[in-house]
């Protein structure tokens, strides 16, 4: 069993990093996945020259989709939009470094589609946000 | 009482291929049976037997095969009414599941009969199937939607019931037995009730006709309706019981072929009920599919039916609490008040997650909200787990769900190693 769900994605589930609310955000998008009523709500701070300064979460949900929330927003944290708009979901599922199936595609990318439609007035995402199974 | 000849699972279980395959070594512990079931050996030979020998259309071939096709499809009508013990195999209308005989009584007995100001009244304990079909025609008509509230281990407020019916509705729609808690209606007084205050009464059948014995007679219903692939059968198969007043009655569904006695270019007479409304080539092999489900679990006997899945959700009320101190068993805690529907959560761990670890041990449970949400709302959780029975399924695959789940438990309770 353990190889599934390995220390570092159930450490993430948890004690997520980030989680908690901005006092002023400048972007706030909730997501949810009705099928399995995995839900986030991402806050993210955007300073005037496009760096993502500040973000926190929080959600609900199995494992899959916190801890994935988790390591997304460590991962975006003090990044420009330039370089963030480059994550596709190719990344997220190596980040989870964890086999997901056709099922848990949703669980795994809800941080992923959440944080584009987040930013989606912004900017033009490059990367592919499809469910591609790994 | 006639004696109940107890089911042999073991026995059974070598008339289903599928749990032949080898999973890692090890047999699929099925325990997702209130979703489709598996398919018994008679099943899959009566449709290969179609597709390979007759397979012909019904109702039109002056042909050996196309009568062979017809009268096969036609038998099959009369196994499914001899099933729910129906009086006249007319009555019986082939549809693709239950949520499409839903469909058909709303739009066909809706559309002429709902008009503004009417009530129709259901349960929270309904899936969507038994919901949205109704929501959708009472805001088309104007009409008043009510729900029979349930108690917390979701078994229906009968003295709500009672206020309720005060409102005269027009029809009552509620599930014979909960396909998220597994709570069993008392129909037939739900039915009389209802018959007293002037409404007609619809009872979902999907999670009981394949598995206790029904008999629409005794029920007093008006329409019932159930899902041939729940029942053994092929998917794409289900029937639509009503009394045959009301099928005369109704209007079609859907137009076309096979529904028609007499087409003209301005104006067309409608053939007689069942085909009335079974418009264009049917399903034809799993209608045939589902008059061999069903004669098979005649032969078993329902009532052996039941009393096993009794004994088995008796058995994982029991189990799964020792085995997992934490858990929390949603609905009737009564074997007796309850189908072979287990719904539980562990806790901190999401049903997801117990899903995917139980699949790597080849358990297949299902994880969600099953197509209830509304019930989900009212028991404060976005989703649970559920384990669901059928003639094949026996103490060894409880055992197994039993420790897999408390090695589930382990995994997300111990600490985490570095």
């Amino acid at each position: 069993m353990d190889d599934l769900y390995r220390d570092e994605i159930l450490d993430h589930y948890r004690h997520p990093h980030n989680f908690g609310t901005l006092e002023a955000p400048d972007a706030v998008q909730e997501g949810s996945n009705p099928l399995c009523g995995d839900r986030i709500t991402l806050m993210l701070g955007i300073s005037d020259e496009g760096i993502v300064d500040e973000v926190a979460f929080t959600g609900r949900g199995c494992a899959i989709s916190q801890a994935s929330a988790s390591m997304l927003t460590d991962e975006i944290k003090g990044k420009p939009l330039a370089a963030i708009v480059k994550l596709g979901s190719r990344d997220v599922l190596d980040t989870l470094g964890i086999p997901i199936s056709p099922a848990r595609l949703k669980c795994a990318l809800l941080s992923l589609d959440t944080l584009r439609r987040a930013l989606a007035d912004r900017v033009a995402w490059e990367a592919s946000t499809e469910e591609v199974p790994v | 009482m006639a004696i109940v000849r107890p089911l042999d699972p073991i026995a059974l279980r070598a008339d289903f291929p599928l749990l032949e395959r080898d999973f890692g070594g090890r047999r699929l512990a099925y325990l997702d049976s209130a979703a489709t079931a598996l398919k018994p050996r008679v099943v899959i030979d009566a449709v290969n037997a179609y597709n390979s020998r007759y397979s012909a259309n019904v109702h039109r071939g002056i042909y050996a095969i196309g009568e062979e096709a017809t009268a096969a499809y036609e038998a099959a009508r009369a196994a499914v009414a001899h099933f729910i013990n129906a009086p006249d195999r007319r009555e019986i209308v082939f549809v693709r599941n239950a949520t499409e005989a839903i469909n058909l009584v709303a739009y066909s007995w809706g559309r002429h009969n709902i008009a503004s100001g009417d009530t129709i009244l259901l349960t929270e304990l309904e899936h969507h199937s038994n919901l949205v079909p109704w929501q959708i025609l009472a805001q088309e008509r104007d009409a008043d939607l009510e729900f029979v509230p349930i108690d917390d281990l979701g078994r229906l407020l009968q003295a709500s019931y009672e206020v309720l019916l005060r409102t005269r509705p027009r029809l009552v729609a509620f599930t014979h037995v909960s396909n998220g808690l597994g709570t069993i209606n008392p129909v037939r007084e739900m039915v009389e009730a209802a018959h007293a205050a002037g409404a007609l009464v619809l009872v979902d059948g999907a999670q009981a006709a394949p598995h206790l014995p029904v008999d629409v007679q005794a029920l007093g219903c008006d329409f019932y309706v159930f899902s041939g692939h729940k029942t053994l059968g092929p998917t794409g198969s289900g029937a639509l019981w009503a009394r045959r007043e009301l099928l005369e009655a109704m209007p079609p569904f859907l137009a076309g072929g096979e529904m028609i006695r007499e087409v003209h270019l301005r104006r067309t007479e409608f053939n007689d009920v069942p085909w009335k409304f079974e418009a264009g080539t049917p399903d034809i092999a799993a209608a045939i599919g589902l008059g061999a489900a069903v004669e098979y679990l005649e032969g078993v006997g329902m009532d052996a039916v039941r009393a096993h899945e009794r004994d088995l959700v008796a058995y994982t009320l029991d189990l799964l609490p020792q085995e997992v101190p934490d858990i929390r068993i949603y609905g009737p805690q009564d074997p007796d008040e309850r189908g072979g529907v287990v719904t539980f959560n562990l806790p901190e761990i999401h049903p997801h997650d117990v899903a995917t670890l139980l699949d790597r041990e080849a358990i297949a449970i299902r994880a969600g909200h099953h197509c209830t949400q509304p019930l989900h709302e009212r028991l404060g959780e976005a989703a649970t787990a559920r384990a669901s029975f059928n003639v094949y399924s026996d103490r060894e695959d409880i055992d197994r769900l039993g420790a897999a789940l408390a090695r589930a438990q382990r995994l997300f309770n111990g600490p985490a190693v570095h």
